[in-house]
């Protein structure tokens, strides 16, 4: 049985941007529609907010709302629900788009439009609140179309996207069909596994299947991009989807190439030329570790995996928010060159220092522990595995101290326009930089709860393997006695 | 009262960087004053509960003083967390759970013979360092930034000396390689200084990076990360570790490149004359005295694992000895005053290393509090090095004929050799970087290829 929440929190934090997000498509006055979003969103994270908090209060594995509007729309249980992993997420995934729209300078509210901005906020809220497979296969597709219709409407070329995001949602659906039984609770066919497994890699963009993510990167608005990538809906996919139902050897072949795809990716950002690329590779390494260790066999490793993956989503997302904030006073950002930015917006700097090192897990930010667990997680069961973790975040630190290099310091740049960052972006990534201090300084409240949430993972894994391992010993000894009934 | 003072020798750079960092944040404009005061007035608590501490050991004979401050981060195994249930009531617990590793980091400081005398040395120069500097920098536009990276170095260099836990020394540890490459970039509207500061970055990382997994090995090996239980029942330098050999010497290694890449030990000793691009109290500090010994200091420190294993004893006075004789002829051909102080500050660090290998524990700190001072005092007065130069020579009546015992074309090639600085980051760049960056570099253009086509863009 599962508990009920004390307010309707899911699902009011899924309509709300939804209505807003019409509210703005009516509106032609762009800043009208920033400030209609803008309210909507910070609406949207106290509903977030107010859900983990309620979820902490009841204290169960799993939650759904109070009055469960969505069952007595549809007749069926549990479709809206939030357990001890999704939790924090709706709050995170809150934050980034409301920094991400208050961060949007006026310059450029014509690119980024706030209607279908608030539109990808409910989608990826009902996402993370989504345990209904097929209610969450829609939800992924329907993810795509914000990035799509921007694309389309800036006059690209949005083929690549197209093609992996067609590919991706095709092959989970065929994936899915095929599990028959197998949805209950057992583990798929080998033809099913694969296509699941090439649908997982796909969305998270596991090497060779990533260029999908430099170039949407490159071809739509920064903020569109950093708020498709950041949530890591793709890993909590894989996590409801695919983990679950496929067997060991897919299961491995996900971690082993993305744990390639984090080396490799740490070492392409190393040599990329432009700001926007560099960051794809950064994110995809990030991301690729944390997909990597949620395999792990042991509850040290996934908490760490759990702690990075909250830490990277507010470290990357400040940081893509600072390199935003950057371009939209200097255009596109060569990394060829030195452009001498510090003189202008020291704050941004510094943030920018702070986000990127928070990334790799330096000392006394959020993402140091969760690092320190992962690396602990590893060395105990797979020492290789956590020489190439270190040796991936090793190379990430390199790239990150280099960009910087090549955007704040050189001659000072020269402008007869102050350059100097507003207070709304500045607000932001402050914002962003002291959850960063505070849960790198004060982290034991934040890793006990992904630890609850990782034993629990693990404690679920376990009983699914025991009934699949009694249904596989149930099935031989049924096929014994049929045999030596046909063969007496 | 002595873990009151362990805590005040911690906190008060804390809190120091704590004031800058805000203030930096929030652009809140402080003066130069201010400052300087700020800093002065945390040395200056930080030095005499240090001093405090040391008197006391010295009067109660005791060796060993520890300042815990709890875990950080604690994560109990399930025995612990299921201990206080009636018999009962772990019903629902799956039998892997019960196997769980527990983990914890905790915030443990250790003051003995090794890291008093680090932690007074710590806080004395950087004290006159940012004397000197408040005069030295006075009205640069970097004067706060100057001061937030050394606040940054000094917290980082008193964590380090004072760590009980090898994941403490870790924190510290990158602290002082952050401040470092940001110090050596300090003058960041000239090309040099920034790329110098990179490179110093990145052999930092991956001297970090072994650093990481030889703590986490070690970790695992010993049961916790504790200084303490890794030296069993004796105080430093007197512990004795119970690993077994074979993983004495992969954790070792791990360590003693990490401490290669921190003291510019060959084959990264090309970052050490780069890294005084930086401005000359930052150099003083940092590569002649401080930062430059702490790979010394962790090889003093793990002392235990070297007693264990006469392989890694072996291969620590092997590679000091190498050091020490390329910094040697290197240091005999510099042009100007600092690079030319650098291979001298590398040539004792390698002493100090080859002492260590050969089981001296107290002569290499003593040596490296030696070198520390005279280091940083000639540094410091590298500014003024020409009047010093012109005085010696009116003193000595003319400079004296140099003469080689080596045969012409041999001198020449050592010559050649030591100019090239041994072609040491030549190697570098040519047989890892080179490759790496061209293979990568080549996947880039695959991928872009690759997009161009699926899109149907010609770029």
């Amino acid at each position: 049985m599962i508990q009920e929440l004390h307010f309707p929190w899911l699902e009011v934090g899924i309509i709300l941007p939804l209505v807003g997000g019409g509210i703005c498509a009516c509106l032609t006055d762009s800043v009208r529609a920033q400030k209609v979003a803008i309210f909507v969103a910070g609406l949207t994270l106290l509903l977030a907010v107010g859900e983990w908090v309620d979820f902490s209060m009841v204290g169960s594995f799993e939650a759904h709302d109070h009055w469960d509007l969505t069952q007595r729309l549809t007749g069926r249980d549990n479709i809206l629900v939030i357990d001890e992993l999704s939790a924090p997420l709706p709050a995170l995934s809150s934050l980034l788009f409301l920094l991400t729209i208050l961060s949007t300078l006026r310059t450029k509210l014509d690119r980024f439009s706030m209607s279908l901005t608030l539109f990808s906020e409910s989608i990826v809220l009902a996402t993370l609140s989504c345990h209904d497979p097929w209610l969450l296969i829609v939800l992924l597709s329907l993810a795509v179309l914000p990035p799509w219709i921007e694309l389309v409407r800036r006059g690209v070329s949005p083929r690549v996207f197209l093609i992996h995001m067609g590919a991706f949602i095709v092959l989970l659906v065929a994936g899915r069909l095929l599990l028959g039984d197998a949805a209950t609770g057992g583990q798929a066919s080998g033809l099913s596994a694969t296509l699941l497994t090439v649908a997982a890699l796909l969305r998270a963009g596991v090497v060779p299947v990533h260029c999908w993510m430099a170039d949407l990167l490159e071809k739509a608005t920064f903020g569109t991009a950093i708020l498709f990538l950041t949530p890591m809906t793709g890993a909590f996919a894989v996590m409801h989807l695919v983990l679950p139902v496929v067997p060991v050897w897919a299961i491995r072949s996900i971690a082993i190439l993305s744990l390639i795809t984090a080396v490799y990716s740490a070492g392409m950002a190393l040599v990329q030329k432009d700001a926007r690329r560099f960051f794809c590779y950064l994110f995809l390494s990030h991301s690729s570790l944390v997909l990597s260790k949620l395999e792990l066999v042991n509850v040290i490793g996934m908490t760490g995996a759990l702690c990075v993956w909250i830490s990277v989503g507010l470290s990357l997302t400040g940081f893509g928010l600072t390199i935003r904030a950057v371009e939209s006073r200097i255009g596109r950002i060569s990394l060829d060159r030195f452009h001498g930015m510090y003189e202008h917006t020291p704050t941004l700097a510094g943030l920018f220092l702070l986000t990127g090192l928070a990334s790799i897990g330096f000392p006394g930010t959020i993402g140091f522990v969760g690092m320190e667990l992962l690396i602990e997680g590893c060395v105990e069961v797979y020492p290789l595995v956590g020489l190439s973790l270190v040796l991936a975040s090793a190379l990430n630190g390199i790239s990150i101290l280099r960009a910087w290099f090549r955007i704040f310091t050189g001659v000072p740049l020269q402008s007869s326009v102050s350059l100097k960052s507003q207070f709304a972006e500045r607000f932001a990534v402050v914002l962003l930089a002291l959850l960063i201090l505070g849960g790198g300084l004060w982290p034991q409240p934040g890793v006990a709860s992904r630890h609850h949430a990782a034993k629990s993972l693990m404690d679920l894994r376990h009983q699914r393997a025991t009934v699949a391992g009694s249904q596989a010993v149930e099935t031989m000894a049924t096929g014994r006695s049929a045999s030596e009934a046909s063969h007496p | 009262m002595l873990t009151f003072a362990g805590i005040l020798v911690v906190l008060s750079p804390a809190v120091l960087v704590a004031l800058f960092g805000i203030s930096t944040l929030l652009r809140t404009p402080v003066g130069e004053t201010v400052y300087s005061r700020c800093t002065a007035a945390a040395v200056s608590t930080g030095l005499a509960a240090a001093v405090w501490i040391l008197v006391a050991m010295l009067m109660t004979d005791d060796r060993q003083v520890e300042v815990s401050l709890g875990d950080w981060v604690r994560i109990p195994a399930a025995a612990e967390q299921h201990a206080g249930e009636p018999p009962g009531g772990a019903v629902g617990v799956s039998p892997h759970a019960l196997d769980e590793p527990h983990f914890h980091f905790t915030m443990k400081f250790m003051f003995d013979r090794l890291s008093v005398p680090f932690v007074i040395m710590t806080f004395v120069l950087c004290g006159v360092i940012s004397a000197f500097a408040s005069r030295y920098l006075h009205r640069d536009g970097g004067f706060q930034r100057f001061f937030l990276f050394l606040s940054f170095f000094l917290l980082g260099m008193i964590l380090s000396s004072a760590a009980g836990t090898i994941e403490t020394l870790f924190f510290g540890w990158e602290l002082v390689g952050l401040s470092s490459a940001l110090l050596v970039a300090f003058f960041h509207d000239r090309r040099g200084p920034v790329v110098n500061g990179l490179r110093v970055w990145s052999i930092y990382r991956l001297a970090d990076a072994a650093f990481l997994i030889g703590a986490m090995s070690l970790h695992h090996l010993s049961g916790s990360g504790d200084f303490s239980g890794l030296a069993g029942q004796g105080v430093w330098p007197e512990g004795r570790v119970d690993i077994p050999q074979q993983s004495v010497l992969l954790v070792g290694c791990l360590f003693l490149f990490a401490a290669a890449g921190k003291s510019a030990l060959v084959p990264f000793s090309g970052w050490l004359p780069r890294a005084m691009e930086g401005p000359t109290p930052s150099s003083a500090v940092f590569y002649g005295a401080l930062s430059v010994h702490l790979g010394a200091f962790l090889l003093l420190r793990i002392s235990p694992l070297l007693d264990r294993s006469p392989v890694l004893s072996g291969l620590v006075v092997l590679l000091g000895a190498v050091t020490c004789v390329f910094a040697a002829m290197a240091a005999r051909v510099q042009s100007d005053i600092k690079s030319s102080l650098a291979f001298a500050s590398l040539i004792q660090v390698s002493i100090i290393v080859v002492e260590i290998g050969l089981g001296f524990r107290y002569l290499p700190l003593v040596h490296i509090i030696g070198h520390a001072c005279l280091r940083t005092l000639q540094l410091v007065r590298a500014p003024s090095l020409l009047k010093d130069y012109n005085s010696m020579i009116n003193a000595l009546g003319g400079v004296a004929e140099r003469r080689s015992a080596l045969e012409q074309s041999r001198y020449q090639r050592m010559y050649r050799f030591a100019m090239n600085r041994g072609n040491l980051d030549s190697i570098l760049d040519e047989f890892v970087v080179r490759p790496f960056t061209a293979a990568l570099l080549w996947s880039d253009r695959l991928e872009r290829r690759w997009t161009n086509w699926l899109s149907g863009e010609n770029k």
